[in-house]
């Protein structure tokens, strides 16, 4: 592996995060308890999209093969998207997806500042431009979390299972290989194990503040960094790129 | 006598173009008029997310992606300030969707069509959006000062909508053999159903008179409607795409196009609920108002325990 091999595959991974995550978000649309939270989804899901298309973008200018945004994200399998197994998870029921979103987003808050001082200047600047996002990100649902957890009983509840639930997919969010190893000794990346404990800092703050216990650390499922998901990912890009599949030589 | 003389002073601010005002003095026939109107305007933004939703996860280019969700959530903020006017009228945003729910209150017809293909999202912006804007812009001058407001700031957003719709169904109709049949059947779906967005006839119409009288509306269904086909039909021509009415041709001598009659029958049945998704619809705002029951009763719950909390610090 050498550099521009690793840096691709850094971008893949932060493109194709966002855009999973994106989709999930997109999913809420005319779903939401409340109309203000309806346009609050869909923000959130306008951003991830928006950060998904500059990294695929730059993964496929590194390439060098002409591939486009869209040749990524329409193009490739399973096998070789490279989102976070957070990401992926289910939306559930409106508690389910604060949970997953507010793990998820205190996770790229601390990576996109931590990257912001990134060696290489488009993910530096890639990362500038998302933290100012993600901070509103982890800002809405770190409110919810609160509202919910210190809610009612019925409220308090479903969040904590949530929580529970969803721990065994918060270790994926950390590993680290080569590709870190690599580009960390350029400067490139960051050390996952910084942006851990920060991370863990921004958690226990929020639950504490939510009444909301943390969950023992336990078995931990991993596969982002093989490109091996869930069951979940397929019908998400299965749905996300039907009518590329269909009209290969259509453009829209 | 005291009632017929603020009914003719208020006729009077009506007649020299001026604005009615929430605190203002009104006749109950205008309220309740308006609270119709608006909340059925607000209900239709809100239940359109639905048919254009349908397409987010499957929208062919991140860039058709991110520009459909910019869209929704167009819609979905037009319903805010909408539900907002409206509730200026005494009524709260929670009564005006049980009127919803119950069945009271209606939706445009159009949404309850369904969205089968990618050029379906090209014929709602262009056709849906399109005629939209004709009725929006002319409301933009309508008595009530806070719903006259509201027109400006929509009239605004839609104009894109247009655009952006007739984009999608411009690079279909350009496109491969297929894409052009796609947009081809688009438009003899959508086309119809557009034209009955703007109501029955002004002679079937049960509340043009009074909406006229009070300049709640500016102009009739029918002139409204004409105003639509004169620009759309050229905009048609423009990507090779025929519109669906045999009767349609181009009168030289007036510079107009003439055009066939609309199917009453369909309008009504969708009108009484058998269109084919008035249930669907229904349903799913039900089921997602439901679902999201707990949640606003968390967020109730929390508020009042803030509220304590600050009165015993
Ligand atoms: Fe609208
Ligand atoms: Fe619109």
């Amino acid at each position: 592996m050498d550099k521009k091999e690793a840096l691709i595959n850094y971008c893949l991974r932060l493109g194709d995060t966002s855009l999973i995550l994106g989709q999930r978000m997109a999913e809420w649309c005319s779903n939401g308890p409340i109309l203000e939270e309806d346009i609050a989804m869909t923000n959130l899901a306008l951003d991830l999209i928006g950060q998904a298309r500059t990294m695929l973008t730059y993964a496929g200018e590194l390439e060098g093969n002409g591939r486009s945004e869209d040749d990524l994200a329409y193009g490739r399998e399973e096998r070789e998207y490279y989102n976070t197994l957070l990401s992926e998870r289910p939306n559930g029921h409106f508690g389910e997806t604060i949970s997953r979103n507010f793990l998820h987003d205190a996770y790229l808050y601390h990576l996109y500042a931590a990257l912001k001082n990134s060696k290489d200047e488009m993910i530096a600047a890639h990362a500038a431009k998302s933290l100012k996002e993600v901070t509103y990100h982890l800002r809405h649902s770190s409110e919810w979390m609160v509202r919910l957890g210190d809610g009612t009983e019925e409220s308090h509840n479903k969040v904590q299972q949530a929580i529970n639930d969803l721990w065994e997919y918060t270790g994926d969010l950390f590993e680290m290989n080569e590709v870190d190893n690599l580009l960390i000794n350029e400067g490139i990346a960051v050390d996952m194990n910084t942006v851990k404990q920060a991370w863990d800092n921004t958690v226990n703050e929020v639950l504490t503040r939510a009444a909301i216990q943390r969950p023992e650390d336990a078995y931990m499922h991993s596969g982002r960094l093989n490109a091996v998901h869930s069951e979940y990912l397929g019908h998400i890009i299965a749905e996300m790129q039907f009518l590329h599949r269909a009209y290969p030589d259509a453009t829209w | 006598m005291e009632d017929i003389k603020k009914l003719e002073e208020f006729q009077a601010k009506i007649d020299a173009d001026l604005k009615i005002e929430p605190k203002d003095w009104m006749p109950e026939e205008y309220r309740t008029h308006l609270q119709r109107q608006i909340s059925q305007h607000a209900h239709s933004e809100v239940i359109g997310m639905q048919p254009e939703g349908n397409w987010i996860s499957r929208a062919p280019s991140l860039r058709s992606k991110v520009v459909l969700l910019a869209k929704i959530q167009d819609e979905a903020g037009h319903g805010q300030y909408l539900y907002s006017a409206a509730e200026t009228l005494g009524k709260s945003r929670d009564e005006y969707l049980e009127e919803l729910h119950s069945g009271k209150a209606k939706y445009s017809s159009i949404f309850n069509y369904p969205t089968l293909t990618w050029a379906d999202i090209g014929a709602v912006g262009w056709l849906v959006d399109g005629a939209a804007i004709v009725n929006q812009v002319s409301l933009q001058r309508t008595s009530y000062g806070p719903y006259s407001r509201a027109m400006v700031r929509i009239c605004k957003e839609e104009s894109f909508h247009q655009r952006q719709g007739y984009e999608i169904m411009a690079t279909c109709a350009l496109g491969t053999p297929e894409q052009k049949k796609m947009a081809q059947d688009a438009l003899n779906r959508f086309w119809w159903p557009s034209l009955m967005m703007f109501g029955p006839h002004d002679s079937e119409s049960a509340h043009t008179a009074n909406a006229m009288k009070w300049r709640i509306k500016r102009e009739t269904n029918d002139e409204l409607r004409d105003k639509f086909i004169q620009k759309t039909v050229q905009q048609a021509e423009v990507i090779g795409l025929t519109v669906p009415d045999p009767d349609l041709k181009w009168n030289e001598a007036d510079g107009r196009y003439e055009y066939g009659e609309i199917n009453w029958d369909e309008f009504w049945n969708v009108v009484k609920g058998n269109g084919p998704c008035n249930k669907q619809r229904m349903r799913h705002h039900i089921k997602a108002h439901e679902d999201g029951t707990w949640v606003r009763e968390a967020a109730i719950a929390y508020a009042e325990k803030q509220k304590s909390k600050q009165l015993v610090a």
